[in-house]
């Protein structure tokens, strides 16, 4: 089956209803943006002196970090542990972690109250600070997701580079830089792969960490020792059902047969890991004995319980049915669950179980701060339809080798 | 990728584990904070001598060039009947408190930084912004500042303000134990000022002893508790009061430092660099072992 797959171009029209609708939505983001840096973070924002951090940094950072997770628990499928039957969804997967973290980078710069300084860490080191890791290690992977897309910008446009006019002089040397680079990438490729991996899961991890220091101030629901681990294991949990979701919005959108084979294969490992995420939350949860503030019905109880019943269990089960597997419906419904669990999960434990001891009012986003973020995800949808036009990212059945499968179908084998 | 073979997979490994051994050796210095001086200063204050007159708020401002507002009136007792908090343009503020011993003479309670003995601010702040000095200040840095605000998620006392409305180079906002007055041998502004000595300045560990012996002698005056003694790991600023802290809205807290069990985490992951090696070496064996057998079945 695979091999009648192969990465293309998409040959599809940009502009329709539903891009004009992002165009909309991304431009009434900018104008808050504008806002923001002319008069000041307090313009625009709920924030406050109790109320440091927002949905800026819960949805935009914290959420982003972990629906990218999909690039590193696929390079670990693909790449390390070598099944080569997920090969089709590595480039969307990688294409989806880079544009993702680059734009956790932009919300982190967006947020700083000096963002000129956004570099100052890179000479200023505090190691006891978990911020300074996941800074670090943020940096230094969304580098090494471009070097990892290197490979595929060379593909596209090695032979074929072609500035017009007064830049024509520059085809010559991009073309002897994109071979030089793609070379040297073909051997030392597994360095950056690796490398990515391990930088993941420290800094999605770190990224539990944070909260940690906030000690008395988090609710005890959420507030343990273990919220790295757990962080870590949500993350590598949703990497998969986050492949899902895309493959089938991409399929729908750009109007392809999702590989639903690939897809219910990447579904039967979603429910052991999610699994053992659930176990990991439980266990800590006897352990510490902090199912009594559930007998309180309030917010953080409230929000724990539709975190953990809807974002986990519901698609626990959903993800060990054959039937589900096998559903497009149902397989994009189980994904979706599990995208809303970690998103919930990350804005309970950022903002939700964040309760300051003198708060005069609790925090809700401000119009500007919903603007910003849904902006943003409109850009990041419109940078992806860009770049599946301009690069080979997403599999399309290769009309050469389709006679080729047919045999092979008929032999019986696969 | 597919194309890669064996050896060069081999070679550019042997490469990488040379130059991977190279590197702990440059970032094992972990950054051990200094050991607290046994000199340390700080700042005694007893609630139950003071009496709201907020003279410490005025020289503060003062001392600090900050605005005072025109409505900024410390003959103005009404300001009481709402609780405030230090904020960017005031480092510190009195509330007043019911006292049930006495229904004439109200409780005030100045508040500011505490100073902790291992702030939680200097632990997080992704650049080390903060420093703890020998003299028990904790100050900030503004030419190292980015601004993220994650000193105001880790404080447990909630007292760094940021500058929200300002565009470019908002500050961290928060008491300094006037360390400038302080290196030239003047008292804080604060305790200078304060008419009533509910505030003396010295060093902790006399001021611990001060404190213990205010509440020998007036048993039925004080409780039996010095604020700050052991909160957190043990803060600068200490406190007496006739009646229970937390009615004096002063958090609950541990004995444990601030950064709590944050730093163990960190370093536990990060032990000489040695967890994230081990981790890049597993996988490149996985890595390895898999593409053999691969290639083995394609053959």
């Amino acid at each position: 089956m695979e091999f009648s797959m192969k990465p293309a171009q998409l040959k599809i029209k940009y502009l329709t209803p539903g891009v004009a609708v992002l165009i909309l939505l991304a431009f009434n983001g900018f104008v808050f943006l504008a806002l923001r840096f002319l008069y000041g973070l307090g313009y625009v924002t709920n924030l406050d002196l109790q109320h440091p951090w927002g949905i800026w940094i819960a949805i935009d950072v914290a959420s982003g970090v972990a629906l990218a997770a999909g690039g590193f628990t696929s390079a670990a499928l693909g790449h390390i542990i070598y099944k080569e039957d997920y090969k089709i969804i590595l480039r969307p997967a990688l294409l989806t972690a880079m544009l993702g973290y680059t734009f956790v980078a932009f919300a982190v710069f967006i947020d700083l109250g000096r963002y000129y300084y956004i570099w100052h860490p890179l000479i200023y080191w505090n190691g006891t600070s978990p911020l300074f890791e996941v800074g670090m290690c943020v940096m230094i992977y969304a580098t090494v997701l471009y070097i990892e897309f290197l490979p595929v910008v060379a593909e596209r446009f090695i032979g074929k580079v072609n500035f017009k006019g007064i830049f024509s002089f520059l085809n010559k040397p991009v073309d002897s830089l994109l071979r030089t680079l793609n070379r040297g990438l073909r051997k030392t490729m597994f360095i950056f792969i690796i490398a990515g991996v391990v930088l993941s899961t420290l800094h999605q991890s770190s990224l539990g960490t944070l909260m940690v220091i906030a000690g008395e101030k988090m609710h005890p629901l959420w507030q343990t020792p273990i919220l790295p681990l757990l962080f870590l294991l949500s993350a590598i949990a949703v990497g998969f059902p986050m492949v899902i979701f895309e493959s089938l919005i991409a399929a729908r959108s750009f109007k392809l047969k999702p590989e639903m084979e690939v897809l219910s294969g990447l579904g039967r490992m979603v429910g052991p890991l999610l699994g053992i995420y659930l176990a990991f939350k439980i266990g800590d949860m006897a352990i510490r004995g902090t199912y009594v503030y559930l007998t309180e019905v309030n917010t953080q109880s409230v929000m724990f319980m539709i975190e953990v019943i809807v974002g986990v269990i519901i698609p626990l089960r959903m993800f060990f049915s054959e039937k589900v597997l096998r559903s497009k419906l149902w397989l994009f419904v189980a994904s979706t669950l599990v995208i809303i669990g970690v998103l919930l999960n990350r804005i309970n434990d950022f903002l939700v179980a964040y309760s300051p001891p003198y708060a005069f009012q609790s925090y809700f986003p401000s119009i500007g701060e919903i603007s910003v973020t849904i902006g943003f995800i409109s850009v990041l949808v419109l940078l992806y339809r860009a770049f599946v036009m301009i690069f080979p990212v997403i599999s399309l059945p290769d009309k050469k080798l389709i006679t080729q499968a047919k045999y092979a179908v008929r032999g019986g084998a696969k | 990728m597919a194309t890669q073979n064996r050896r060069d997979f081999l070679k550019t490994a042997t490469f990488l584990s040379a130059s991977a051994l190279s590197i702990p050796t440059t970032h094992a210095k972990a950054s051990e904070p200094e050991a607290l001086n046994e000199n340390r200063m700080g700042v005694l204050v007893d609630t139950t001598v003071c009496i709201g007159c907020r003279n410490c708020e005025a020289a503060c401002k003062e001392a600090h060039n900050l605005p005072m507002e025109t409505s900024f009136n410390i003959n103005n007792r009404d300001i009481f009947k709402l609780k405030r908090r230090p904020d960017e343009t005031s480092l510190t503020v009195v509330n007043e408190y019911p006292n049930p011993k006495n229904k004439l003479l109200p409780t005030d309670v100045k508040v500011q930084c505490m100073h902790c003995d291992h702030p939680a601010c200097v632990s997080a702040c992704i650049v080390g912004a903060f420093t703890k000095h020998k003299n028990g200040a904790v100050t900030w840095d503004g030419s190292k500042c980015i601004g993220c605000r994650y000193c105001m998620v880790a404080c447990p006392f909630q007292i760094p303000a940021f500058e929200y409305n300002k565009a470019i180079q908002p500050r961290i906002m928060k008491c300094d134990f006037c360390f400038e007055r302080q290196s030239e041998n003047k008292l804080p502004a604060c305790v200078e000022i304060c008419p009533t000595e509910a505030l003396t300045f010295g060093k902790r560990k006399d001021l611990l002893e001060i404190a213990r012996d205010r509440i020998k002698r007036r048993p039925e005056r004080y409780i039996n508790y010095i604020y700050g003694e052991h909160e957190v790991g043990g803060t600068s600023w200490l406190y007496l009061a006739g009646q229970k802290f937390s009615n004096l809205d002063f958090p609950v807290l541990g004995t444990e430092p601030a950064p709590g069990v944050t730093e163990s985490i960190q370093h536990g992951i990060f032990a000489y660099f040695i967890p994230p090696i081990a981790l890049y070496a597993l996988l490149g064996g996985v890595m390895w072992i898999n593409r053999r057998k691969n290639s083995e079945e394609e053959k």
